[in-house]
């Protein structure tokens, strides 16, 4: 049989005509450009969901967890469901940063900057809800092993504990991580800016970064180290937050797949955040030629992956609850599906399961406004699998004289609300202040940025060429 | 002897003599010139890492792994230690007639500290290794200088080789293709 096939070469990661002095204005120069207008609309807005935030949980304090919708027999409500679901959106910003990069896969630069910020803006939100859901705030030092009144330990038996170290160490390493990236980017940009206290604070920040050959030997071994280290890290810490669930012996929650698929939920979700504020932030701020559509496409391909292992553990959860043969298992699920929450599980499955199908065409998922469309129904779908998996089992468990009916109240409904006046407000200021983009690692993946890409005697750039196997015909 | 001499004449002390080149090719070729003619005390400067300069500058393995392993073993030791002194040592607790020694149980919160202490091993060994932070530096004298974090390439020879003459290493410099050359004062 005889098949004709051609080279497809890898899209360039650069759109336009670039060198490395333009691509460093084009980054630098949102932060060294006077303030945008539109940008204080926004964190004017984000400083009153932020405000929300703190009367909420000032309210909280005074008043008690009452104020929530939480009694007998659901415990555990929107507060848990916020929890899980900011610190799913914060994987991806690892995924990105470390996977992606022990993995090779060099079209991360543009995006992992980014993405980074995004995983720690979220972990911050996602740590306010178990610290406040504690009841007595003032005692939160109890999770930590330091001495108090009592003379006691934490219980390190407990899944809610690992739960304090995974988070903690989490978002440690992650700020550890994307400070290191950033270092040779402050010192850019303290090499650029104008003003006397500009060049102060980011030459502080630089730590007197100079791009020494010498330094950047340690630097890239530190960042391959910590890339190594973050990628176990980002596994291990959903899969904690899953056993939070899966350690008890709740009926749906007392099951071995939540920890594969917690993080591919998790992965699922940040991934889908990561292209909702990829999209405005690349058409505001003229980025188009670093993040592109091919990233875009590859980022919807991973989301389809991960979005079809989603719907493989859902089909799975089922199954099992059946192969079990355990009743309450079995009544479980079939009362998530038909049950009293059967609207909140099938926004899940539409979401989350039948909506990332649809990036199989390719033309779907190099459409920029469907992906946006997208990654905001993937983020719905999954906080509503959150609050499938947290509130259908605690209301209906074991005894159905216990039986209860969940609502959240106004309080918990503003504090989740709240907790985005955070995220933007942080994250506005990253905008605003921070290269946006790895600017020294994307240089890096630049053709030019290869020795070898230049002609041994004139040292001018030449374009590299990739040489094409002629297909073997015997074989084929 | 010489440079004691200089700094005794002059207020100012050289530095070094600090070079530009204008593309990474051409900054690793200078590397290979400038090593060979038996200079130690160099050091080449890129907006990014440039691939094979470790070898054009003959680096040593960076010594950054065993920081980390040993930050590593720590964190781990110390997690050991610290959970076993406060669930079987110091204060004991009997949950429904468990053992006291439920190691399977400790295992994320040992693994999470055996990271973490590996992270700021990575982290902060690396800028003890860079001797960072460094608040001034002769280099930061140049006003050229400004472009090794956007798009300059630069190549510094530092008066403290033994080797170091100004006008010898100028015009090593220049023949290796140097598009301007300068000496760098300590202010």
């Amino acid at each position: 049989m005889s098949k004709t096939y051609e080279y497809v070469p890898e899209p360039a990661l650069i759109k336009g005509n670039h060198d490395f002095k333009s691509i460093t204005a084009l980054v630098t120069d949102i932060n060294l450009r006077p303030t945008p207008k539109l940008w204080y609309v926004a964190f004017g807005i984000s400083n009153i969901l932020l405000l929300v935030l703190l009367i909420s949980i000032a309210y909280l304090i005074w008043e008690g967890i009452g104020i929530w919708g939480l009694n007998q027999p659901v415990g555990w409500g929107w507060a848990i469901i916020n929890f899980v679901w900011w610190v799913g959106i914060g994987h991806a910003g690892t995924l990105i940063s470390a996977i992606l990069f022990l993995f090779r896969q060099n079209w991360r630069t543009a995006i992992n900057r980014f993405a980074e910020a995004m995983t720690i803006f979220a972990v911050m939100c996602a740590g306010i809800f178990p610290a406040i859901h504690v009841g007595r705030i003032w005692v939160i030092y109890w999770v930590f092993p330091l001495p108090n009144q009592m003379a006691m330990w934490p219980n390190f038996n407990s899944p809610l504990l690992w739960d304090v170290f995974a988070v903690s160490t989490y978002f440690t390493v992650s700020f550890l991580f994307w400070y290191v990236g950033l270092v040779p980017d402050l010192a850019t940009i303290r090499d650029r800016i104008k003003s006397k206290v500009g060049k102060l604070v980011y030459g502080g920040f630089a730590l007197g970064w100079r791009g020494s050959n010498r330094h950047w030997w340690n630097y890239e071994k530190s960042y391959m180290i910590l890339a190594g280290l973050a990628t176990p890290l980002v596994l291990s810490v959903h899969t904690i937050v899953s056993f939070d669930f899966a350690v008890s012996i709740i009926p749906g929650w007392h099951t071995t797949i939540f920890p594969p698929y917690f993080v591919a939920g998790a992965v699922f979700s940040g991934f889908a955040m990561v292209l909702t504020l990829m999209i405005i932030c690349r058409k505001i701020y003229g980025l188009e030629d670093i993040m592109t559509v091919d990233h875009i496409e590859k980022m919807n391909i991973i989301i389809l992956v991960t979005g079809s292992m989603v719907g493989f553990a859902y089909i799975m959860e089922f199954f099992i609850a059946w192969y079990s043969g355990v009743e309450y298992e079995k009544a479980i699920f079939i009362l998530r599906a038909i049950g009293p929450y059967a609207w909140a599980y099938w926004i899940m499955i539409t979401c989350n399961v039948i909506s990332p199908q649809l990036f199989w065409s390719k033309k779907l998922r190099r459409s920029v406004g469907f992906t946006f469309f997208i990654s905001i129904v993937v983020n719905i779908g999954m906080w509503f699998e959150r609050f499938v998996i947290t509130v259908t089992s605690l209301s209906q468990d074991f005894l159905p004289s216990s039986w209860g009916y969940y609502s959240p109240t106004f309080w918990d409904i503003v504090t989740y609300i709240g907790t985005f006046g955070l995220f933007f407000t942080f994250f506005l200021l990253f905008l605003r202040f921070l290269p946006m983009v790895a600017v020294a690692e994307l240089k890096g993946v630049m053709p030019q940025a290869d020795p070898h890409n230049y002609d041994e005697v004139t040292g001018e750039y030449k374009e590299p060429v990739v040489k094409i196997p002629e297909p073997r015909k015997d074989s084929v | 002897m010489d440079s004691q001499m200089r700094t005794s004449t002059s207020e100012k002390s050289l530095y070094g003599v600090l070079a530009e080149f204008r593309n990474p090719k051409e900054l690793i070729d200078a590397a290979k010139i400038v090593n060979k003619n038996g200079y130690r005390k160099f050091d080449t400067f890129s907006p990014f890492p440039i691939h094979g300069m470790d070898k054009a500058m003959s680096l040593q393995k960076s010594k950054l792994g065993w920081i980390v392993i040993s930050h590593g073993l720590l964190g781990f030791a110390g997690a050991v230690a610290m959970i076993y002194w406060m669930m079987v040592v110091d204060y004991p607790l009997n949950i429904s007639g468990k053992t006291l020694m439920n190691v399977p149980a400790w295992i994320p919160v040992i693994f999470e500290l055996t990271i973490l202490l590996s992270a700021f091993g990575a982290v902060f060994g690396m800028f003890f290794l860079n001797g960072l932070p460094k608040l001034n530096h002769p280099l930061f004298n140049s006003e050229n200088f400004k472009k090794a974090t956007d798009d300059g390439f630069f190549v510094c020879i530092e008066s403290e080789d033994p080797q170091f003459e100004s006008e010898k290493v100028q015009k090593l410099l220049e023949s290796a293709g140097a598009t301007n050359i300068e000496e760098i004062y300590d202010a």
